[in-house]
């Protein structure tokens, strides 16, 4: 009797993990795929596709699609661009929402109440419903730059970075994880006549890494990611990003899939990486969205 | 209380107001504009000032009307019919081209049509496009957001077994989230490619040579489900791991009460896990239903809105005008239209997923 129940078991957790790693395999197979053919020429990634060897290194590999690939866009441009524009937008947005946040929590201001319901309403407002109106106003939003007074904030990358600053969710992230502080640390420190911008700098943010870490991973994955808005902002190459420099290998006539691949592979393993390096945080970021 | 030490007009506008000031001027006044452009003429450069239109642009978008088409009879009353026995109808456009006895009909076009008897009733839209593209986008959100969700609970219970190595799997489904849709459209583009496309020979690999390569994309019966779930397999991820959350902030105390009682795996989803994750199902709907309605680049990349405008959708339609043509006012028309099905589906998920 006792056999039969641990042969049960084995088989029941045999196929515990069988149901795992097929679904595992499901989200997997297009990655392993974009890497694999990345390596191969465009005749042999299409002939490939047609049996499992589409997943495997086999056959003629080189980094020849990659030089190609260098060649037909200005990879070097696009992806200085994307990290320029995402890494200043993250910082600015740490800085501008943590701030706001610290003033809603911590400050009593008249009309505070007011202003934090009418942010966090924003909550429900897509981003795709204001960008044809935004699309106006940058067209005509003033700017003081270095060269002087100047009217109109379409091809810079100003363009792309200042309206993403500040968000309902990475205020309200901030909010969420200032409330838990205790309230007499911060009381304590008043009253021995630390300023509120000292117990921001010095109390409060060396104690929010968890958040910090949180909203920069979302902020970081919206921003790299963004398509539509610079699709429409950025006409010129020199400012444009990665996900937009797409379109050099997709509007040909013929697409150079092995190229497509390559470039995709450029742009995408980079995050993936940093995103196994740091699964634990990433997740935990998402997850902290849903708590309410 | 401690109010004095707290207290501080000023210290609290200054902190509050970059982000205050950011968010106002790029988020509120842009939705704010939405409606007022979508009241107006408004171009996106133009040496004229815009005018005040009132509904005009919204009536061009959303104005429908029924007509039937009686048949055309000769002098004894029978119904005349062509060479391959179909019936004769007066063509439509003698009633939608300037016929004043019909001012109802001016410049609409045929959306679709059914046959009642010798009659046949036709439903004509002013601007078809966009009928089709709101058509569209409520199915995409219609089976998106319940079947992601489904999927993601689904997920997030097979995740959450103790098993060795369980984290090695969590880590590898939430992989397409970090993603770039965009990137993920062209992969998938290249699977659902025609003939011998990746999906085709996997799917014939697994039916023995049975089944015949379709053309996912270039079907219009096909274009839609299959940018669904290529949707879903990006999206599902993250909301697994919100139910995760939703799932481990249940209190375990609950499971041995119901185990002492003797409750069955199914009692204790029904009676235990699910009334503690109805907070979590409220969120996991509304994010999910908006992101699905703000459906964008799946559509540029993969099918711009083809075959036969089968995947036309809002925001498509509101970037080929406000951008495309320069149309602001027309863009911030569907713009305000997309918002309003947001916030209306939104309360009517809250009010079904209520308390009771």
């Amino acid at each position: 009797m006792a056999t039969v129940t641990s042969d049960n078991r084995g088989l029941r957790l045999w196929t515990r993990y069988a149901v795992l790693i097929l679904v595992a395999v499901i989200f997997v197979f297009p990655l392993l795929f974009m890497v694999m053919s990345s390596f191969k020429p465009s005749t042999q990634l299409l002939l490939d596709s047609k049996s499992l060897r589409a997943f495997l290194p086999v056959g003629d590999l080189s980094l020849q699609n990659y030089t190609d690939a260098f060649i037909r866009a200005p990879i070097g441009v696009f992806v200085f661009n994307s990290v320029l524009v995402t890494g200043v937008t993250v910082v600015l947005c740490l800085f501008v929402c943590s701030l706001a946040a610290f003033a809603f929590v911590f400050i009593d201001w008249s009309g505070k109440a007011v202003i934090f319901s009418v942010l966090l309403a924003t909550l429900i407002i897509p981003y795709e419903t204001i960008f044809i109106p935004l699309l106006l106003m940058a067209s005509q939003l003033p700017w003081i730059g270095a060269d002087g007074f100047e009217l109109g904030w379409l091809n810079t990358y100003r363009v792309q970075i200042v309206p993403f600053i500040a968000d309902a969710l990475s205020i309200f992230l901030f909010v969420q994880f200032f409330k838990d502080l205790p309230k007499e640390l911060i009381e304590a420190c008043r009253v021995e006549g630390a300023s509120w911008w000292t117990i921001y700098r010095k109390v409060v943010m060396p104690l929010s890494g968890p958040v910090i870490a949180t909203a920069a991973i979302l902020k970081f994955l919206f921003m790299y990611n963004q398509f539509l808005w610079p699709l429409m902002v950025v006409q010129e190459e020199s400012i444009r990003p990665v996900m937009v420099g797409l379109g050099y290998f997709t509007d040909q006539l013929n697409v150079p899939w092995g190229e497509v691949m390559a470039y995709l592979t450029i742009i995408t393993v980079p995050v993936l990486a940093f995103y196994l390096a740091l699964q634990r945080v990433f997740i935990a970021s998402v997850a902290s969205t849903g708590v309410k | 209380m401690a109010s004095k030490l707290t207290r501080s007009n000023r210290s609290g506008w200054l902190m509050a107001f970059p982000g205050v000031a950011l968010m106002t001027l790029f988020i509120i006044v842009p939705f704010f504009l939405a409606f007022a452009f979508s009241l107006t003429n408004q171009r996106l450069a133009s040496p004229n000032a815009a005018e005040y239109v009132g509904f005009e642009n919204y009536s061009d978008l959303l104005g429908l009307a029924v007509f039937t088409l009686e048949p055309e009879r000769d002098e004894d009353g029978a119904v005349l019919r062509d060479d391959d026995g179909e019936i004769d109808y007066p063509r439509l456009r003698n009633f939608t081209r300037n016929n004043p006895e019909y001012p109802g009909l001016q410049g609409k076009r045929e959306w679709f049509s059914w046959q009642s008897g010798d009659n046949r009733t036709v439903v004509l839209a002013s601007d078809v496009v966009f009928m089709k593209a709101l058509v569209n986008t409520i199915t995409f959100v219609f089976f998106v957001a319940p079947i992601q969700a489904g999927l993601a609970l689904c997920l997030a219970l097979l995740i959450n077994q103790r098993l060795r190595g369980i984290n090695v799997f969590r880590t590898v489904y939430f992989m397409p989230v970090v993603v770039s849709i965009v990137v993920v459209s062209l992969l998938w583009k290249f699977i659902y490619s025609p003939g011998d496309g990746l999906l085709n020979n996997v799917l014939g690999w697994l039916s023995f040579g049975a089944f015949n390569g379709i053309d996912w994309l270039g079907r219009t019966d096909t274009a839609l489900p299959s940018i669904m779930a290529m949707s879903i397999w990006q999206g599902v991820g993250f909301h697994m791991v919100i139910w995760l959350a939703g799932l481990q902030n249940i209190s375990p105390t609950l499971y041995e009460a119901g185990n002492i009682e003797g409750a069955s795996k199914w009692q204790a989803f029904r009676y235990i896990t699910w009334p503690g994750l109805r907070n979590t199902a409220v969120l996991i709907l509304i994010v999910i239903t908006m992101q699905a309605f703000a459906l964008y680049a799946q559509i540029a990349v993969m099918t711009k809105g083809g075959p036969l405008d089968s995947t036309q959708v809002l925001v498509f339609q509101a970037v080929e005008r406000g951008y495309g043509k320069q149309d602001i006012s027309g863009g911030s028309a569907i713009s305000v239209i997309l918002f309003v099905l947001v916030l209306a589906i939104s309360l009517v998920q809250r009010y079904l997923t209520r308390e009771k």
